[in-house]
């Protein structure tokens, strides 16, 4: 599934780099807090939904090749954070849904293909 | 002082030295700058990316352990014929209980290092994890020496 038909389906927000949305495919999700679990456990093509907002998340997902990262529960990312992301091109959106529900949303429209 | 003379002397410059990387400690903003430096500078080579994300993890945490806890430091990356090479030195306090710090979900890190997610006690562990070889050596009061060696033929 391309991450355009991702966030349309779960209404969320983008932030930047909506060029790359139609292009690039959600492989999986894995969801976290921790920068080192993300970094560790991760793999290449999942989408990362999290609460943190500060521009490090930024370099986790480039350096592990990540579709983009989701922000919950009507958190706002700095504003360093999505400059960094739209020169890196690693596609934030936004949501005020819980972590919790995000990734039920997620996981089951995945597995439904 | 001793650390910064042996970076400098011929030994440590070989061939295969690739590129080395000055790291400040406490620069929370520029973290993880070096890591996508070196994952460039390892892309269009013929190395495969499962290789580099290995590398990616592995110089991500040791610039953010350098970041968290030393003054200063550098990261080398060596490309050899058969492994690719880190290795992180810094000019800090060092590790007074190796195995300890090895030990997963062990940290020494204050708040505003775990409020932005950090310190978390899983830095060296993954570095660990991600390499094939790992050397980790320190001095008290002085500084740290860590060495990850990544096999590219499995």
């Amino acid at each position: 599934m391309n991450l355009e038909t991702l966030i349309e389906t779960l209404g969320l927000k983008c932030k930047c780099c909506w060029e790359k949305l139609k292009t690039t495919e959600v492989r999986g999700g894995y969801a976290g807090d921790l920068l080192s679990d993300v970094m560790a456990n991760s793999s290449a093509g999942e989408i990362w939904i999290t609460r943190q907002v500060h521009q490090n998340i930024v370099a986790v997902a480039s350096l592990k090749d990540l579709a983009g990262i989701v922000i919950v529960q009507g958190a706002s990312p700095e504003k360093d954070t999505i400059e960094r992301a739209s020169k890196e091109g690693v596609p934030i959106m936004v949501t005020d849904m819980a972590k919790f529900e995000v990734v039920g949303k997620v996981y089951r429209l995945l597995s439904e293909g | 002082m001793e650390t910064r003379k042996k970076l400098l002397s011929d030994e440590d410059f070989p061939e295969s030295l690739e590129g080395i990387y000055r790291i400040q400690g406490r620069d929370f903003v520029d973290a993880g700058i070096i890591s996508s430096e070196v994952k460039k500078s390892l892309q269009g080579k013929g190395i495969p990316e499962s290789i580099i994300r290995r590398i990616a993890v592995i110089t991500f945490e040791a610039e953010i352990n350098i970041i968290s806890y030393a003054e200063q430091g550098t990261i080398q990356l060596f490309i050899e014929p058969d492994a690719i090479i880190i290795e992180a030195n810094d000019i800090g306090p060092g590790i007074e209980d190796i195995d300890l710090a090895l030990q997963e979900g062990y940290s020494t890190a204050d708040d505003s290092i775990r409020e932005l997610g950090f310190g978390a006690g899983m830095g060296l562990s993954n570095i660990k994890k991600f390499s094939d070889i790992f050397e980790l050596t320190s001095d008290v009061g002085q500084g740290t020496r860590l060495k990850s060696i990544v096999k590219l033929n499995g």
